[in-house]
C-alpha cells in the first residue's frame, strides 16, 4: 500500500519550523518529507551545503536527528565509516548522505565513486538545486547549459554533469532522480530505497527561489514542470533496469519552464530550440533504455 | 577553572526556532478560508517550512511561517490567500 497524506501526518519528521532556510526552500520542504520516510532510526551526514546553512547556528539545530557535519569532500566516506562501526556493532541503522550539488558532482565525487563501487550499504541523497547556492549562485558541474549564476554572466556553456547515470554506472542496486513536483514519487523512491540493500543514490532536483529567480510560492510548480518539459525527466535503475516513473501525458514546451525562471531571462530563440533539442534527445535514449533488460 | 569547562563541544541541540522566530521575515500572510477547506491537506504535505499545522482543520503557525506561498498555489480550491502584513 502506497503511503498516502494521513499516513505522513502520523510519521514524524526530523525538521523543526524556524530554521534558517530561505522561504520557499525545496531542499527543507524534501527533507522535511523525506526524514518522515526513513524514520527514526537514520542518522544523517551532510557536507558543507546549504543544508549546514540550514540547520541555524550553534547552539540550536532545526534538525531532529543525529546528524555530522563533514568537510566537502569527505560525506560518502563518512557515512561508509558510520555504516561499518555500526553494523561491527549489530546495530540496524539507516546512515543517509544529504549533500547538495556542488559536494555530490564537484568536491564529493571521488567519495561518492569510491563508496558506490564499494557498495557500501548507505543512502546518497543529493539535492540538485544546480549550483553553490549558499555561497552566492557559483556555477557547479551540476548547473544546466545556458543557467545564469554569479560566475556564468552570460549563461553556463557547458552541460549539466549527469551525475545519476554516473552512479548507475557503478552498478549501484538503486539509482533514482525525484523531486518535490511529484512527491508521491519521491516518497516512493525513498521507502524502495530503504527495502533495499547496498549503495542507493537519490538525486533531488531542489528548486531554489533566490537562486533561480523564481517566486518563493513557485517552488513546487516548477519543479513539476521540469519533469512535464522533459527537462528533468524521473527515473529509477534498480540493479540495472530502467524505468522512467513518470512519464506526463503531453509533453510541455521547454519555454514555460525557462520563461519563468530568472536564471534564464537572457536566453535566445534558438538557445532555447537548442537546449529543447537536448532535453527530447535524453527523453527518448530513456525510452530505449528503458526497452533494454538492463542498461550496463 | 578546569579544562572541561573551558572545553565547547561543537554539537548542537534540536530546536524549533534555532534561527529565531522566522514568522518576522513574513511579508505576505497565508489566510485559510475553512468554508472552501476540503482537508485533501495538500499545503501540509508541501509546506516547506512544518508551519501547517494537522489540527481538525489545517491551521498556520504564525510564529514561524516564512509567508512563501506555496500552500496557496497548491491549495486545489483556492482556499488560501496570501494577505499582506501591516502593522
Amino acid at each position: 500500500m502506497p503511503l498516502t497524506v494521513k499516513d505522513l501526518m502520523k510519521m514524524e519528521g526530523a525538521y523543526l519550523p524556524g530554521s534558517a532556510a530561505c522561504p520557499g526552500c525545496g531542499l527543507s520542504l524534501s527533507f522535511r518529507i523525506a526524514s518522515r520516510v526513513l524514520g527514526k532510526n537514520t542518522v544523517y551526514v551532510v557536507p558543507a551545503c546549504c543544508f549546514s546553512v540550514v540547520q541555524s547556528p550553534m547552539p540550536l539545530t532545526s534538525i531532529k536527528a543525529p546528524l555530522l557535519n563533514i568537510a566537502f569532500a569527505a560525506a560518502a566516506a563518512a557515512a561508509s565509516g558510520i555504516k561499518r562501526a555500526y553494523e561491527t556493532l549489530n546495530k540496524d541503522i539507516n546512515v543517509v548522505v544529504w549533500a547538495g550539488d556542488g559536494g555530490t558532482a564537484d568536491i564529493g565525487l571521488q567519495a561518492l565513486s569510491g563508496a558506490a563501487e564499494r557498495n557500501e550499504n548507505i543512502i546518497y541523497v543529493c539535492y540538485d538545486n544546480e549550483a553553490y547556492m549558499n555561497t552566492g549562485i557559483q556555477r557547479s558541474g551540476a548547473t544546466p547549459r545556458g543557467a545564469w549564476t554569479r560566475t556564468t554572466l552570460k549563461g553556463k556553456e557547458e552541460p549539466k554533469k549527469n551525475v545519476p547515470m554516473i552512479v548507475a554506472a557503478h552498478k549501484a542496486p538503486y539509482v533514482a532522480t525525484a523531486s518535490v513536483g511529484y512527491p508521491f514519487d519521491l516518497i516512493r523512491k525513498f521507502e524502495k530505497a530503504l527495502s533495499i540493500k547496498g549503495f542507493r543514490y537519490i538525486h533531488l532536483l531542489s528548486p531554489c527561489p533566490p537562486g533561480w529567480g523564481i517566486d518563493s510560492s513557485t517552488t513546487v510548480e516548477i519543479a513539476k514542470l521540469a519533469t512535464d518539459t522533459y527537462f528533468f525527466p524521473l527515473y529509477e535503475v534498480e540493479n540495472g533496469k530502467l524505468r522512467i516513473t513518470v512519464k506526463p501525458p503531453k509533453r510541455r514546451p521547454l519555454k514555460d519552464y525557462l520563461s519563468v525562471q530568472g536564471r534564464f531571462r537572457h536566453l535566445s530563440d534558438e538557445e532555447i530550440e537548442r537546449m529543447e533539442k537536448e532535453a527530447i534527445n535524453w527523453w527518448n535514449h530513456l525510452l530505449e533504455m528503458e526497452k533494454m533488460e538492463s542498461i550496463l | 577553572m578546569g579544562l572541561s569547562e573551558e572545553l565547547v563541544l561543537p554539537i548542537s541541540r534540536p530546536s524549533k526556532g534555532a534561527s529565531g522566530r522566522t514568522g518576522v521575515w513574513r511579508v505576505f500572510k497565508p489566510v485559510i478560508d475553512l468554508q472552501k477547506c476540503v482537508k485533501c491537506w495538500q499545503c501540509w504535505l508541501l509546506c516547506p517550512e512544518e508551519t501547517i499545522l494537522a489540527d481538525d482543520v489545517p491551521k498556520v503557525d504564525y510564529d514561524y511561517c516564512k509567508g512563501c506561498g506555496v500552500c496557496a498555489k497548491v491549495c486545489p480550491t483556492k482556499a488560501i490567500t496570501m494577505v499582506e502584513e501591516r502593522e
